[in-house]
């Protein structure tokens, strides 16, 4: 009875504390906001904005909306975001193999790679990528031109833009197509595998089928894909796929300190797997290729994927350092947008809401994932 | 049938030496770097690419560089200028702070050195060293702010190194404690703690430092009466706080889930109530079980320090930023960077060697 009486007055404690500090911080917030003459509310959002945005992924101008720029700076985070992902997890992996490799040279090439990045701050591997690699590349008249159509220079790397036909699509249609054919033939494959115990050659139909029906369609839907190539003019190259030195340096120190983190989460992952495990497999007399596949990697996926996803969910909190370096994501223009108009509760109130949503998505994906690796105990 | 006369007594052949290839150095190598086609593939490819790399970056880094002298010197070789190093260095250390009381962060970084020290080596009894290490931030606090004897010397000349240490140390005293509270009122069962938990943590975890930072600099002003309003330095110090502690209260929380239920019946039936239950029992064998991870957070804590620049707060990469762009001294941001890279580096490293020497002191074997 006493115990119930005194958790009822902590509850009650703790509720009014929180709302008096609220009430507090609510009254003061629109004292200040009305001594400072700022307005609240969302009505700036669609104001013309007058902010120049280098790297936008659909059209933009400086005469538009508030709003619509800060949509850009969304648009940009899920962009570098998702790129990110998908290339620190290769890059990770392939670091994190090498780590356990049987080569000595190789395993501490990877150690020194995943011991240096770790330990040094994101923000100082950007700046260094930015002020001190990229900006020493030459400027544009003598730009490097490793193959046809690439340029190399301090203004940015220049790639031919892909023009893509009717064609094209049928290409694309026709890669999905065969995605979808090599599924069904795996789930066959494995039906026929538990009642047998042989299955389909899976990898060789697979590998025909994701040569043979695209390059088929290629041939069938002829012009699929023209190239339009970057060309000097003046002092700088004009046209083609242009990835500007915030992008890129953005990236490449993303990419490089995420990929540590996974090749750590990869290599504790292969270790923690028993040796019985792969020497028992050897024993069965289980090819080595199959015993990676289906006797190490699903173990050690089951330690290495939920420490991944946090890496994920950093990587992408982490690509809000492209303020420091002047790429425009969300918090670069959201913190300009500040600068100009100190809605500062607003644009902070839409950073965290986007961030968590993102973080959210993420999470959920590799929960799923997760999921699936986990054994399944009785 | 002929006996033999006497029976010759067996004699083993002298054992041979290993085959040369399979001990020594050869044998190494072999096991080592060319064990089947594949290895030895990688193994050339590496030292092809080591090959290419260290040369120039040798001769940049130690063989043309300049070491002594000033920047004419620099400007004539083609190494690195590590004279812009020395000449700036006391920018590096302490950023803007003025000359004349230098001699004030000098102390407070020789008793960090000595605490550091004398924690390492175990010297004296752990809690006196839990005390120093508290009184600590106050002492240094008091010697780089000035008081009392001591001229002040305002905030906003705070920074360089000792800038990056003063936020990190304070933020990981502060955060580690604020963040077993945090987890602990995470499991509570009172539902009014555990949500008002939950909503500090959760929300704080989904952001990036830089949205913490901006909100406690440009954000907090606005929160605050105006007879209270607390300067820039300190309310980025809260909001790194803020975020250190959601982090380390999901560490420790991590710790308490792995502390077995017995532990807490067998802590109740003796009649311990809950804050002596949890300081006796709960707390320190949760602690040793994420170890690892509460360094990992301490080390990424320091790292994250290095944002502070985007607040405008000049911490040592900030300062290394600034030295870079005097216009004596242009184009050694490679330098600079390196530098800083190389301070960094050993700091954490050194944090997460000495995280894992209590790791494998601290670890009970049942």
């Amino acid at each position: 009875m006493q115990r119930k009486f005194l958790n009822l007055f902590i509850q009650a404690g703790v509720a009014g504390a929180v709302a008096f500090v609220s009430w507090t911080l609510f009254q003061n917030t629109q004292a200040n906001l009305e001594a400072r003459n700022i307005a609240s509310g969302f009505d700036f959002m669609s104001v013309e904005s007058g902010l120049p945005i280098n790297d936008s992924l659909l059209p933009y101008e400086p005469s538009d909306t508030y709003g619509y720029a800060f949509f850009i700076g969304v648009l940009n985070t899920l962009y570098v975001s998702l790129l990110g992902i998908f290339a620190a997890t290769a890059i990770g992996v392939l670091i994190g193999c090498a780590r356990v490799s049987s080569n000595w040279l190789v395993s501490r090439l990877a150690a020194v790679y995943v011991e240096i990045l770790r330990n040094v701050p994101l923000l100082l591997t950007l700046f260094f990528t930015y002020v001190v690699v990229l900006a020493s590349l030459p400027h544009p008249r003598a730009s490097l031109n490793p193959f046809t159509g690439i340029f190399i220079n301090n203004r940015g790397f220049y790639l031919p833009a892909p023009v893509p036909y009717a064609g094209f699509w049928c290409v694309t249609a026709a890669v999905l197509l065969s995605f979808l054919m090599i599924f069904i033939i795996s789930r066959v494959s494995k039906r026929k595998r538990d009642e047998t115990g042989k299955g389909l050659p899976t990898l060789m139909i697979g590998a025909s089928l994701l040569v043979a029906v695209p390059s088929l369609t290629w041939i069938l839907s002829a012009p699929v894909v023209d190239f339009e190539f970057a060309v000097l003019k003046g002092f700088n190259f004009r046209g083609g796929l242009v990835l500007r030195p915030e992008f890129s340096a953005l990236m490449i120190g993303l990419v490089l300190y995420t990929a540590a983190f996974i090749a750590e989460n990869v290599r504790s992952g292969i270790q923690s797997v028993n040796k019985g495990q792969v020497e028992a497999a050897k024993a069965l007399g289980v090819k080595s290729s199959l015993t990676m596949r289906r006797i190490i990697l699903p173990q050690a996926l089951r330690v290495s994927i939920p420490a991944t996803t946090n890496d994920y969910t950093s990587l992408v909190k982490n690509s809000s350092l492209a303020v420091a370096i002047g790429y425009p994501d969300m918090v670069s223009v959201g913190g300009t947008i500040i600068g100009q108009n100190d809605q500062a509760i607003e644009i902070i109130g839409l950073w965290m809401a986007v961030y968590l949503a993102i973080n959210l998505v993420v999470s959920a994906i590799m929960n799923w994932l997760n999921a699936k690796v986990q054994v399944v105990e009785r | 049938m002929q006996k033999p006369a006497a029976r010759e007594k067996f004699k083993p052949l002298a054992s041979e030496p290993a085959p040369i290839g399979l001990i020594g150095p050869i044998g190494w190598v072999r096991a080592n770097l060319f064990n089947g086609w594949f290895n030895s593939f990688l193994t050339i490819i590496c030292v092809a690419f080591l090959g290419v790399i260290i040369p120039p970056f040798c001769s940049w880094m130690f063989f043309d560089a300049v070491w002594f002298g000033d920047s004419e010197t620099c400007r004539a070789a083609s190494g690195a200028c590590w004279t812009f190093i020395g000449h700036k260095l006391q920018v590096f250390l302490i950023g803007p702070y003025p000359t004349s009381e230098i001699w004030r962060p000098a102390a407070a970084a020789v008793l960090l050195a000595a605490l550091i020290l004398a924690t390492t080596l175990r010297l004296g009894n752990k809690y006196f060293l839990v005390i120093l290490w508290l009184l600590y931030p106050c002492a240094a606090y008091f010697l780089i702010n000035g008081g009392w004897f001591l001229p002040r010397v305002d905030q906003s000349r705070w920074g360089g190194l000792m800038l990056s240490i003063g936020l990190a140390l304070v933020g990981i005293l502060v955060s580690v404690p604020l963040g077993i509270l945090l987890a602990l009122g995470r499991r509570s069962r009172i539902i009014a703690v555990k949500s008002l938990c939950v909503g500090i943590i959760e929300p704080i975890r989904g952001v990036p430092l830089i949205t913490i930072l901006f909100m406690a600099s440009v954000m907090m002003p606005l929160f605050l009466p105006e007879h209270l309003q607390i300067n820039n330095m300190l309310r980025v110090q809260i909001g790194i706080i803020l975020f250190s502690s959601a982090y380390m209260a999901e560490v420790v929380r991590g710790g308490l889930q792995a502390v077995p239920r017995g532990q807490i019946e067998a802590a109740t039936a003796l009649g311990l109530n809950y804050w002596k239950m949890n300081y006796l029992v709960v707390i320190p064998q949760a602690l040793r079980n994420v170890l690892p991870s509460l360094i990992g957070r301490c080390i990424a804590l320091f790292k994250d320090t290095s944002l502070v620049i985007i607040v405008g707060l000049l911490d040592f990469l900030g300062a290394a930023k600034a030295a870079a762009q005097d216009s004596n001294w242009l184009g050694y941001d490679a330098e600079a960077y390196v530098f800083c890279a190389l301070i960094y580096w050993v700091i954490c490293f050194g944090m997460s060697r000495y995280g894992r020497s209590i790791e494998a002191r601290t670890t009970v074997h049942h």
